[in-house]
């Protein structure tokens, strides 16, 4: 068992990508399920104990990082590359993204108010967001979701772990409580909703990712809904 | 309406109340929370007229600072000039109209959702600094380690640069092939291409010049205009250490003397 332990923390450690369930039972394929799992929650609770490392879930696997709170010693080992930080407005596209996936380049630009083009393609050179799919709807617009960088890049696991709507109540400053008449947005924004006609991890289909140029969406957002 | 004589409301524009950098505003519905919550007004019963003469104060700034003024920002000052006048005239009938509805409905719900994602985006900040803090191996961002003599980067020779090119080569033939029509790109063309890349960011990575193209002409041509570049001593190429990873320079104009 101790053996079986060390296995997995080689693994984990050797891995230069998160490890995944999934490879790990790949390479350990010869030893019985149950035996792994048991291993690597062992392993997990030795993690947490104090020390210079822990093990971490990101983005769909595990992974052996400094702790967080060394970050400034680490630091001063390495000449760090520049890396320019993400904009204001790329990070609310973002945010927009990551809870509405997928969505349209026109449903983000109505959410902020202002044309998200640019932005747009910043985040996907980046390598943040992808083009998942078309929308079915008249004129077939790009649809927009976030990629596994993303994930990596903000220390989530999963879509299930953007931060919620309660957390948000500080920040907003606003009390979320009292609702107008209709109701409030909130319900729709987590966890992730899957409307039913995106083509998010469903087998693309050939007339999909068509490499056809972006058919033209009405530049800003005059649409305006006044009743 | 001058946005500078709004009627009826009395306020002074003191200078500090310019003193937030106006351009920071990522758009109309940006500008419209910081006035709600500048003012301390209840965002559920905005006082239109008194929100609406301090908007356009606002842009008439912008415009006489000759900002950049977004269509957006005009476009949100038409909405709320209307919904103001609705909220002026007589209501309807309530026998007739069944759902009475608050014309300032529409925007609050837009306001209430925009600001939501500003949270959330004020919240994944931090998460991406959380996580910034930790380290792994190995980690990309690393460009050398301290306290090793660090290498510095040294010109490239073309030995060097064919070796990396074989690299490049070798993981193109292993990646599945896109079936696309071959496009034949001049030399010279691709030298545009790339500059016009470097004079985005300065400098990219050896492999970064290949990342648009798939086909080994293209590739081959992508090299060969790299070579031209060097030897019209437009970009300069710097490896770190000997098997370290290559970048490639811009060369401010004019040309260096020195290399």
């Amino acid at each position: 068992m101790e053996e079986l332990k060390a296995i997995v923390e080689a693994l984990i450690f050797a891995s230069p990508e998160p490890l995944t369930m999934k490879a790990l039972c790949k390479v350990l394929a010869s030893e019985p399920k149950e035996d792994v799992q048991l291993a690597l929650d062992s392993l997990k609770l030795d993690y947490e104990q104090p020390g210079g490392l822990q093990l971490i879930d990101i983005a769909g696997g595990m992974q052996i990082v400094t702790r967080t709170d060394l970050n400034e010693w680490v630091r001063r080992l390495f000449h760090e590359r520049k890396t320019t930080k993400l904009s204001v407005q790329a990070l609310e596209t973002l945010a927009v993204i990551a809870y509405r996936q997928p969505v349209t380049s026109t449903e983000i630009a109505e959410i902020r108010g202002v044309n998200t083009s640019g932005v747009l393609a910043t985040l996907m050179e980046r390598k943040l967001v992808k083009i998942a799919g078309r929308k079915q709807v008249v004129g077939r617009p790009f649809l927009y979701a976030t990629t596994r960088e993303f994930l990596m890049r903000f220390g989530l696991n999963d879509l299930g772990d953007l931060p919620k709507v309660e957390d948000m109540a500080d920040l907003l400053g606003f009390d979320l409580s009292t609702a107008l008449s209709e109701p409030m947005p909130a319900d729709q924004m987590l966890p992730l909703e899957v409307p039913g006609e995106e083509a998010v991890g469903t087998a693309a289909s050939p007339d999909e990712m068509m490499p056809a140029a972006e058919p033209a969406e009405a530049a800003g957002t005059g649409g305006e809904k006044i009743h | 309406m001058s946005p500078t004589s709004p009627t009826g409301i009395e306020f002074e524009p003191s200078p500090d109340a310019y003193s937030v950098s106006l351009e920071h505003f990522s758009g109309p519905l940006d500008l419209l929370i910081h006035l709600i919550k500048k003012n301390e007004v209840n965002i559920y019963d905005i006082p239109i007229a008194f929100i609406t003469a301090q908007y356009l104060e606002y842009i008439g700034l912008m415009q006489e600072l000759d900002l950049d003024l977004a269509g957006e920002f005009l476009v949100m000052a038409a909405t709320l000039i209307h919904i103001k006048s609705r909220m002026l005239l007589p209501r309807p009938d309530p026998l007739q109209d069944d759902d009475e509805e608050d014309p300032r409905e529409a925007l609050i719900n837009r306001l209430l959702e925009y600001q939501k994602y500003k949270a959330a985006a004020s919240l994944l900040h931090e998460r991406e600094t959380l996580r910034s803090a930790q380290w792994q191996r190995p980690d990309q961002r690393v460009a050398g380690i301290a306290g090793d003599e660090y290498e510095t980067e040294v010109e490239v020779d073309l030995f060097s640069l064919m070796a990396a090119f074989r690299t490049v080569l070798d993981r193109a033939q292993q990646r599945p092939r896109m079936v696309l029509p071959a496009e034949q790109v001049s030399i010279e063309d691709r030298i545009e291409q790339l500059l016009g890349r470097l004079s985005e960011t300065d400098a990219c990575g050896f492999e970064d010049l290949f990342d648009d193209v798939n086909s080994r002409p293209a590739l081959i041509v992508t090299f060969l205009a790299l070579l031209e570049m060097i030897r019209l001593r437009l970009v300069r190429v710097f490896q770190a250490g000997m098997f370290g990873t290559i970048r490639v320079y811009k060369r401010p104009k004019p040309a260096e003397n020195a290399g």
